[in-house]
Parts: C-alpha cells; structure tokens; sequence
C-alpha cells in the first residue's frame, strides 16, 4: 500500500521542507515507521516513549481521528492520505486548529 | 512575578522562559507555570494576604506577573455563601457556594482575564483580543478598557443583542463573523498567527490567563478559615478552570497555607448536549472524542475542550465524578438555586447545580462532606433561556377588587401565596 502523510508546518524542518510525503505500509503504525525510516526524528516527535501517540498530536485516516478507528493499528486502503495535525491552539478538530474560549 | 522560574511543557517536560509562548515547540504539550515554592513558602503567609486587597490580587505572589499595577476591576474574593436551604432541598450537609456571578463583569472570565491583560502588557502585547460567545467577550471589552488597551472581539454574527451590547458598549472593536462559534474559532487561530502583537487571551496568553482560575480554590480556602473543602463541583467547558482549582488547592499546601495536605474530590458538571468530558468518564476512555454542541448552556458549548483530558485526570485521580445533565434538568436547577438562596445563575450554574442535585441523589456526594458549588456566571447574560419558564404569576388591574379576586382564584394553590 501506498499512502500520503501530509506534514504540518511545525514538522516540515525534519521533512526537509515538503509538506507530502509518499510511503508505504498497511497500517498506520508501519506508515509513520517508515515516515521515520525517510526521515529520522519523526518518532520522536509523534510518539511517547511508551510508543503511543503523544496527546497534543492528532493523526487522522480519510479525516477521522485514528483515536477513534483502531489507533495506530487502523489499516490503510492503497491512495489513502494521512494528516499529521498538531492541537496548537488547544483541541483540534479534523485537519482544522480551533481555539477553545 | 520573583517567584516564577518559567515555563514548562505539561507533556514532556521540557523548560522554557516565562515569555509570550503558550505551546511545546517539541511535542505540541501545554505550557505551564513553573514556581519556586520554597521561596513562596519563605514570602507568603495568611497575614500577607490578608494585609492585601480585597481582591484576586491578594494572591499576587501566586500569580505569574511583576506589574505592582495589574489591570483590575475588582475581581475576585465573591461571596462563599452557606447554603442551607438548597443543601436541605438535596439531603446534603455542609454545602456552600462559591458565587462568583459578583464580578465586575458578572463571571468568573475577570480573574482570567485580569492575569492574562496585565501580563499580555507586560510582554508587550497592545491589542487585546478574543474568540467568545459572551463572558470572555465582556471580560476581555472591560478589562482593555480600563487599561487603555485596544480590543478587538470576535463573536458569531448570530449572538444575542444582549451579549452583544455589554461588549460594545465598552468601545473597543466588536467583529461578528457571518459563521457559527467554531468558525470563530477557527479565524481567530490563523489571526494569531498573522498578527503576533495581538494577545488573543485563550489562545498565546492561555497559558497565563488560565492561572488566574488558581484565585477561586485560594479564595474558597481562606473564607473557609484556611481549609479545604471535602468536594468541589465545576463546570467543566475546557476544562482549565476545574484543573486550576485543583492545582490552586495544591499550591496553597506546597507554600504551607494549609496544614493538612488537601483531599480534595473534585466533580465536574457539562450540559448533555455538550459533555465530551463526561462521556469519556462514563466510558472509562482516555480519549475524548469531540461532539457537536447542542445546549441552552452555551458558555459551556465547547465541543473540544482544550484541557479535557487533564480535567477528567484530576476528577479520576481525585475521587470525584461527571455527570451531563440536560436542558431541562438545568432550567431546573437555574430556578432551585434562585429559589433555595437568593442567586440568580445563567445556565451554566444551572449546569452545576443541576449535576450538584445529580450527584447527591446518586450518593457520589456524601451528607458527611463539606461541599462547595461554583457558580460562574450572572444569570442576567442569559435571561432569554428562562422567558418560557418564568414570567408574572398574575397580571390584574389596578383595584383591590381585581387582587383580592386573583387571590380567590386558586384556593390551597394560589400563585401569591405558595
């Protein structure tokens, strides 16, 4: 399967400045591993030591939050896009930031 | 502001300068206000405070700000009221309320707003701003004001006339977006980015804005004669206000205000039309999944609450409980409190003391516990969610006749008399 990570801006410095990157794997989990394996430094920034997700970074398959589907373990269709969409200004909705009053 | 050693990430640790930053640059994390507690131990006592104003700003060496001079309304030190009669009405025992609907602007947003102002202007910042459906638009309009600020509010298009009114009136820049609230929200988070001399208080300022809900837990220990209370209920929106009483509770044993380290069971309440909070709590989930909000509570409508996640920790940690409650359940509660003590909430008070009822009929909340409810916001900011409920008990001409006619009316369920 091939999938496209779309990068946000905060983490384009690792990516070398592109904001897509093409990669393969069948779940998330292998994706976002190999995100890491073309560009070192992506894990570190995504995940725990324990290996989850870190709270305040979203990832979310065809717009649904991977929370909510089978977290990294949510299986990835071949063309399927990826957004990697940090809760900036505090909770964050699908590919969108929102502030919370 | 001697006390601050600076910032750090609630996530991962790491430390920054206590500068206009609000977000990890590593790991996404909040930031939060470090202190050095052994020095406030040596510089804060009971008799300095209460030597100061009062006002939230008696707790100045707590706050993270260095201006002598903060941006003040007189906020702060509302009334901690026994409630006997509502706590009867419930099988309670020792209830009490905190009612910070007496604030300048009538809720508790002053306190944070307040803190976030006068470091905003400390930092540099000219313009004040905000994403707000009413309370946080009020405050923020009020306080910038007062301080020769300017402001500029961004609220929906469709707001009521009154939230819109106590907001313009105090003459800054009131912009209503053609959108609903999260389209608000949303502008306002690319505004912060395209204008960076702006301090949008909830969202580059949160940070600091957010310690100003410390002064409510300071507040209600030392009317309580430096105790802390059994069980706490908050309304939970974000969810920073319930995790900045628990953490001013905290603070106040770690500078030595209270002898005994503080259990402190802290509950929250949402509305259930908009109760992501609660709803991961009744599922035993770590993720809050965002809803839609569809409630009479609006200042409580926040579909993905930013400080959800540390909220449920400190419920779940502490002891406590959530309970979402419903529209008419908080109508109900709106017309208990008013009726029992004499305080006129909007509905998110309702909220609260609706969970408050909730709660002590399920036996979450004990008779032998000394509770407090917090009670946020003015009842006036939302009169429009009561005029189907409440209006005169009967309308008469001017005659003796005409009176003594309607007190007839209803015998043993006379309106005037009941």
């Amino acid at each position: 399967m091939t999938a496209t990570v779309r990068i946000p801006a905060q983490l384009r410095a690792l990516s070398g400045g592109v904001g897509e990157v093409r990669l393969e794997g069948s779940t998330v989990a292998e994706v976002l591993a190999a995100l890491d394996s073309a560009h070192p430094g992506f894990s570190d920034r995504l995940f725990e030591e324990s290996g989850k997700l870190r709270r305040f970074v979203n990832v979310f398959v065809a717009d649904e939050d991977v929370r909510f589907l089978q977290g990294l373990g949510t299986p990835v269709t071949d063309g399927q896009t990826i957004s990697i969409v940090p809760a900036v200004a505090g909770g964050c909705g699908p590919a969108r930031q929102v502030v919370i009053c | 502001m001697g006390s601050v050693i600076g910032l750090e990430c609630r996530e991962c640790a790491r430390s920054y300068p206590a500068a206009a930053l609000h977000v990890c640059e590593f790991c996404f994390g909040p930031l939060e206000v470090v202190y050095d507690y052994d020095e406030l131990r040596q510089v804060v006592t009971r008799e300095s405070i209460a030597s100061g104003p009062q006002t939230m700003w008696r707790y100045r060496d707590l706050l993270p700000v260095d201006d002598p001079a903060p941006i003040d309304l007189g906020t702060g030190m509302t009334p901690l009221v026994r409630a006997d009669r509502l706590a009867a009405e419930l099988g309670l025992g020792e209830l009490w309320i905190k009612n910070d609907t007496a604030n300048p602007t009538g809720s508790f947003k002053d306190r944070v707003v307040s803190v976030a102002l006068t470091k905003a202007r400390e930092l540099g910042f000219k313009v004040a701003a905000c994403a707000s459906t009413g309370n946080l638009a009020n405050a923020v309009a009020a306080h910038a004001a007062r301080a020769g600020m300017r402001s500029v509010v961004f609220v929906p298009h469709d707001l009521e006339q009154a939230k819109i009114v106590t907001t313009a009136v105090y003459g800054g820049l009131v912009v209503a977006v053609l959108g609903t609230y999260d389209d608000v929200n949303r502008l306002c988070a690319e505004l912060a980015g395209e204008y960076p001399a702006w301090a949008f208080v909830n969202v580059n300022v949160r940070t600091y804005y957010a310690e100003g809900s410390k002064t409510l837990a300071f507040e209600v220990a030392e009317q309580l004669g430096w105790q802390a209370p059994d069980h706490v209920v908050v309304p939970v929106a974000s969810g920073s206000q319930l995790t900045k009483i628990a953490k001013g509770f905290r603070e106040l044993h770690r500078v030595g205000l209270l002898g005994a380290s503080p259990t402190v069971r802290i509950s929250g309440a949402q509305a259930a039309g908009c109760s992501p909070v609660a709803t991961a709590f009744a599922d035993g989930s770590d993720a809050i999944r965002p809803v839609r909000p569809a409630t009479i509570a609006k200042s409580l409508a926040i579909g993905n609450p930013a400080d959800g996640w540390y909220a449920l920790e400190e419920v779940r940690s502490s002891g406590g409980a959530l309970a979402a409650v419903t529209d008419a359940e908080i109508l109900d509660g709106i017309g208990l409190l008013a009726r029992t003590e004499g305080i006129f909430a909007e509905t998110a008070g309702g909220v609260t003391i609706a969970t408050l009822a909730r709660l002590a009929e399920q036996g979450v909340i004990s008779p032998s516990e000394r509770v407090v409810a917090f009670v946020t916001g003015h009842g006036l900011k939302t009169v429009e969610a009561l005029t189907e409920t409440v209006g005169p008990s009967v309308t008469i001409p001017p005659t003796l006749e005409a009176f003594s006619a309607s007190l007839d009316l209803e015998a043993g369920t006379d309106p005037l008399l009941r």
